[in-house]
Order: C-alpha cells, then sequence, then structure tokens
C-alpha cells in the first residue's frame, strides 16, 4: 500500500479549563489514503471537530494541549511543523469547510474581499498576485459553486446571502486551490433539507472534477453514506469502528454503531429503536477502561479496566471492542 | 369546512401575518387542518415556513390575524391572556430547545412545582413534592434531580424536564415545536419512545412540528406539509410517503439523507432539489412554490392553486391535480 496521505497516530488532546483537566481525545488513530474519501461520524461532542482543528493546527493552545501523538501529513508531522511549513500545508495541501457558514465568514467585509484574500493567500508567485488575476479567479471559483451573479456577490456582504449561498461561498474558498485533502466538518448541518442536499450533491461533484481527497464529518448517518468510501464512527474522543461505508450499514458490529443505526428513524416506518441509554460522559473524569461501557448492553468486567485496541474482523473492518477481541 | 366531531384541535382558514419595516411578513396565510382525538398530526416544512407560528398561534403567544382556532368546539382564536384558565391547563407546549425554554436559575423542582402551584392541582408542599417525583419517575429521572438546575443535566434530561412539565397539568393536548431536533438520535429515539407511550397511557393528541421528514414517518398517523406559510399537502402518513403528489413534497422527500436501499427506493428519483425558500416578505405571484418547480405550468405564476381532494384524506394544493 501507499503512503497515506494523512495519518493520525495515538492523538491525545486535553484541554486545560477551571477545575481540572478536559481529556477530549483518547488516542485518535485515523489514515486516509490518498484519493480517498473517508466519513467520520459521531454525535455532539465526541471530538470529532477537536480531531480536524488538530490536524489544521487551528486549536488555541492554551487551553488545548496535546500530550501525546503524531499527525502525518505525507509523511511530515504536522504538530512539529514550523509556522511557514504550516502556511505551505494550508496553502496548497489541506483545507477545510467549517460547519456554521455564518460564523465562518466575518461579517464586517465583503465576500470579495475574503475570497480574493483567501485567492491571494495562495498564490506566491507575484504575477497571480495582480489584482485583475485574482478578481477573475475569484469569479471563476464562484462559478464553479453554480453561484449566480458573482459579480453582485462579491459585493456583498455575509447577511445580505442566505445560509446555503454563505455555505457556496465557503466551499469555494476551501476550494480556490487544488488541494490535496478537503475536510467538509459537517458542511450541511445548519442548513435545511433541500439546501443540504443541494450543498453535499455540489461538493460531491466538485471532489470528483478535481480528485481531491476528502474527509466528510458528520453526525447523521444518512449524510456520509452517499459520499465516503470508508467511514470511521466515533464516540467520546476515540474511534469504535472503522469499515467500508457499504460493510458498517450493513453489518455493524460495535455496540455503539448498532445502537446507533438503530436510533436513526426510516422512511420505511415501523417505529424507531430504543436508543442508547445515558449520555456522552464528562470528559473532566471520563469512565476508565473503555469509554462507552457505562451505556454498553454488552459490558463485560475487562471493559471497566482496559481500553479496547482495534480488532481486525474482516478486510478493512475494525473494531474497538473486546467482544470482538477472538472473532474467528 | 366542517367541523368534524371527533377533533380536538380545528384550524381553519388561519392566517397571522406580522408587520415589518421591510412589509408585510405573511408568516402564517390562510391554513386549515383538523387534528383528532388521540392522534398525531404531523407538520413539516423547512425553516422559515411558519410551522412554528403555528404552533405558537394554537398556544396563545400570537393573536391570530384572521382566522378560527377551534378547541373541542370552543372558539379560542385570542391571545393567551383573554383565555380561561382551565383551557390553558388543557394545551401545553414543549419548545425546540431545552436549553432556553426552562430558566437558568430555577431548580428543576421549582421549575416543575411551577405549573402545579398556578393550576392549583396540589394544594399544599408536601402533594406537590409528591406530584414532583411521580413527574420525575414518569419520565424516568432519578428523583435526586429534584434539586439540580438545567445547566448541570444533559440536553436530553432538559427535554425530559420540559415535557415532564408539559405533563404536569394532565393536559390532553400538546404541541411539540422539534422536541428533539437539538439532540442526538440515541438520546431522541429515547424521547419519541416516551412521548408515543404518553400518548397511549394519558390518552394525549399530539401537533408534532419537524423538519425531519424521516421521524414524522414513524410518529405521525396524518402529515401536512408547509411552504410559506401554507399547506401543500395533507395526507395518511403510509400514503404520503407511498404517492407523494405535490413537487415540493417529491423534492423533501428525495433529498432526505437515509441509511438503507430499502428506503433509497422509496424516494422519488426525477426530482432534483434546486433554488432556496424566497423571503416571506417578499412570496412570488401565484403558487409560491412555482419558481423552485420543476413541473411548472403557465397558470402557476399567475393563480393560487386551491386546496382540492385527490383521494380520500389526500389533499393537495397544486394546479397539477384541479380538473
Amino acid at each position: 500500500m501507499s503512503e497515506p496521505l494523512l495519518e493520525i497516530k495515538d492523538l491525545h488532546v486535553w484541554f486545560k479549563v477551571f477545575g481540572g483537566i478536559l481529556k477530549v481525545l483518547d488516542g485518535v488513530n485515523f489514515t486516509v489514503q490518498p484519493g480517498e474519501k473517508v466519513g467520520l461520524v459521531g454525535e455532539m461532542g465526541c471530538g470529532k471537530t477537536t480531531t480536524m482543528k488538530a490536524v489544521m493546527r487551528l486549536l488555541p493552545m492554551p487551553p488545548a494541549m496535546i500530550p501525546k501523538g503524531e499527525i502525518l501529513f505525507k509523511g511530515k508531522d504536522i504538530l512539529k511543523a514550523r509556522q511557514a511549513e504550516l502556511q505551505q500545508i494550508r496553502r496548497k495541501g489541506i483545507s477545510i469547510i467549517f460547519q456554521d457558514p455564518t460564523a465562518a465568514l466575518n461579517p464586517v467585509f465583503t465576500i470579495g474581499t475574503q475570497l480574493q484574500d483567501a485567492v491571494r493567500f495562495t498564490e506566491s508567485s507575484g504575477e497571480n498576485r495582480a489584482k485583475e488575476n485574482v478578481r477573475t479567479r475569484a469569479i471563476k471559483v464562484l462559478k464553479e459553486v453554480s453561484l449566480p451573479d458573482p459579480e453582485r456577490v462579491l459585493q456583498n456582504y455575509p447577511v445580505q446571502l442566505s445560509g446555503g449561498m454563505r455555505q457556496r461561498v465557503c466551499i469555494s474558498m476551501a476550494l480556490v486551490s487544488t488541494n490535496e485533502l478537503l475536510i467538509a466538518d459537517e458542511p450541511g448541518t445548519s442548513l435545511d433539507v433541500t439546501i443540504r442536499d443541494q450543498i453535499l450533491r455540489l461538493l460531491g461533484e466538485l471532489v470528483e472534477k478535481r480528485d481531491t481527497s476528502v474527509i466528510l464529518i458528520s453526525h447523521a448517518l444518512g449524510a456520509v453514506r452517499g459520499m465516503t468510501d470508508r467511514l470511521y464512527v466515533m464516540y467520546a474522543g476515540f474511534m469504535v469502528e472503522m469499515a467500508r461505508t457499504e460493510d458498517l450499514f450493513a453489518h455493524p458490529l460495535h455496540p455503539y454503531s448498532q445502537g446507533l443505526l438503530a436510533a436513526t428513524p426510516k422512511l420505511t416506518g415501523g417505529g424507531i429503536g430504543e436508543g442508547i441509554d445515558g449520555r456522552i460522559p464528562e470528559y473532566i473524569d471520563p469512565p476508565k477502561g473503555c469509554r462507552f461501557h457505562p451505556r454498553c448492553k454488552d459490558a463485560m468486567p475487562i471493559c471497566k479496566n482496559e481500553k479496547p485496541p482495534f480488532f481486525k474482523v474482516g478486510e478493512g473492518h475494525e473494531v474497538a471492542c473486546f467482544l470482538f477481541q477472538n472473532y474467528r | 369546512m366542517i367541523t368534524l366531531i371527533n377533533s380536538i384541535l380545528t384550524i381553519e382558514q388561519l392566517k397571522k401575518h406580522f408587520f415589518t419595516y421591510q412589509g408585510i411578513v405573511k408568516a402564517v396565510d390562510g391554513i386549515s387542518f383538523s387534528v383528532e382525538e388521540g392522534e398525531t398530526f404531523g407538520l413539516v416544512g423547512e425553516s422559515g415556513s411558519g410551522k412554528s407560528t403555528v404552533a405558537y398561534t394554537v398556544i396563545g403567544m400570537y393573536k391570530p390575524t384572521k382566522g378560527k382556532i377551534v378547541y373541542r368546539g370552543r372558539d379560542i382564536s385570542q391571545e393567551s391572556v383573554k383565555r380561561l384558565h382551565t383551557l390553558k391547563k388543557e394545551i401545553q407546549i414543549v419548545f425546540q430547545d431545552p436549553g432556553t425554554s426552562l430558566n437558568p436559575s430555577r431548580s428543576i423542582k421549582q421549575i416543575l412545582e411551577l405549573p402545579l402551584k398556578i393550576h392549583n392541582i396540589s394544594k399544599n408542599h408536601k402533594s406537590r413534592i409528591d406530584k414532583v417525583i411521580e413527574l420525575l419517575e414518569m419520565v424516568q429521572l432519578p428523583v435526586s434531580y429534584m434539586y439540580k438546575y438545567p445547566s448541570m443535566i444533559g440536553g436530553g434530561e432538559k427535554q425530559m424536564v420540559a415535557i415532564a412539565r408539559a405533563l404536569a397539568t394532565d393536559p390532553s393536548f400538546i404541541l411539540l415545536d422539534e422536541p428533539t431536533s437539538a439532540l442526538d438520535v440515541s438520546v431522541q429515539a429515547k424521547i419519541i419512545g416516551m412521548l408515543i407511550q404518553f400518548q397511549k397511557e394519558f390518552n394525549l393528541s399530539y401537533l408534532f412540528i419537524t423538519h425531519d421528514l424521516s421521524l414524522m414517518r414513524n410518529v405521525a398517523s396524518r402529515v401536512a406539509i408547509m411552504y410559506l406559510g401554507k399547506i401543500c399537502e395533507i395526507a395518511t402518513a403510509s400514503e404520503f410517503f407511498k404517492n407523494p403528489l405535490h413537487p415540493y413534497t417529491q423534492m423533501l422527500l428525495s433529498s432526505i439523507p437515509v441509511i438503507s436501499d430499502e428506503e433509497e427506493s422509496l424516494k422519488p428519483k426525477k426530482i432534483i432539489s434546486k433554488g432556496e425558500i424566497p423571503s416571506p416578505v417578499n412570496v412570488p405571484p401565484g403558487c409560491s412554490f412555482h419558481l423552485r418547480c420543476p413541473k411548472k405550468m403557465d397558470i402557476c405564476s399567475r393563480k393560487d392553486p386551491v386546496m382540492t381532494e385527490v383521494s380520500k384524506g389526500h389533499t393537495v394544493r397544486c394546479h397539477l391535480y384541479t380538473k
């Protein structure tokens, strides 16, 4: 197998707060191969965004700290990168689309100013940074995300656009340079169903055209089903299951993935599953051993003491659960 | 429209307009439907379609601009201050975001005691405490939560408290305004399960408002779709998903992310969602949906269609189905 594009190894992220330390990420392992589309699913507050912010080095430090772990992008550790290297990675390597386009855009600058800044940032040579060229490229990317009347949009302030249009602007900003990895952090969550569908479809098309790798984050299982090759399920700061997308939907193995799938309401009707008792643990004093054990129906004594590693259960299918330690 | 004898709530040509500097916002613009005794009536729509305004008008937070709200044969189209005290006991509401609908400086006990005091349900302190404990047990929360504050408990648990508060006055009709959209799916399933159980136990009627159609499929017996303050289609839940008629409904259904192939086969294929919901200040003439409609005809931009009954209990407001 070729060298992975992005590899996160045993990443721990803690936050220092009043009254103690929040141990949010507890050994995250995650890989993206070149050209692959990977989904990351988990409930609110399970650390999806924190992981991706760590990848982009966007975590405010302090209060955040990374006591352990590596993030390798093309073999180089992002956590140890110097500022200039980091800028280079952000310029050409990885870009990110945030969940809430309203918060991602600065309300006091026009779309034109912000988008042209992004264009200028990705270009290093002088000629491409000339005023005319920057503007042409800005208009070109706005056209690519099928925004009508790009000239007018450039003069608008974010408040003058609707939620769907704002998210399109954010996507165009992330796509100004031909990036190798695109992180889409819940790109449709804050939007309506029909608009979300449009945004996800647009993202899918653009990604297909440019052949970039994608990490698609979502808390809804349905949203990632159509667009990804491989899927990670995350719970309370660690990965519980990793499988090819169709395998995961057909045979979820981890009790959490099973509960999550059963709890999702279905169009075919027939009632809703039971749901999972309890709630996500407090990070200030997380449960020892497997962090899911207080909510798990199949909890065994070992779960209370030891953290389960990934057990391989099939081709590209791994589960972090002691139920599967002697699988086949 | 004929008022059905066994309907608990009937809404006739309800209108609620807001006057703003930009112009008149027709949040609800002439809708009619009725909720039967003991059923769950679902109201679906995208944000800005006016579904919450319907709920707030029914509960009495807004005075209707026009139209009638009839509750068990009694006209209640006035704001809540003018309503009978006993009537307020009958109709309760659960809001979308439990983080803001519970007072952060009151303990759970105080929150649950308030409706008991107002409606004079439990006469003395002792019986009130007993009732609060009973309510907490009903929603499967530990009794020790009585002395906690909303900020100390999780989102799902807060919503449970909000539901317990609504149940405190022993109502017969509850408005559920997106009760689970701020919560995770695993928690949502728990809450929905509990709501269905209460409905059977206390013979409650629900007006269930949500934007999640797959959830609606599993809870509602009849569904109405709203778009820009008007209802596009009303049908029973099973009919609705098998045979959606209005182009907007088809667009909504085709946009839902699903998790299995059987569900995929239920989605209308050829409709692809496009366009955005227009501003309610500036509603397009004729049918308000015609700008996004894939089956647009000439008449659509001129004349607003009326509700027509296509089959029994299935009404749709679209020129495609008027003869």
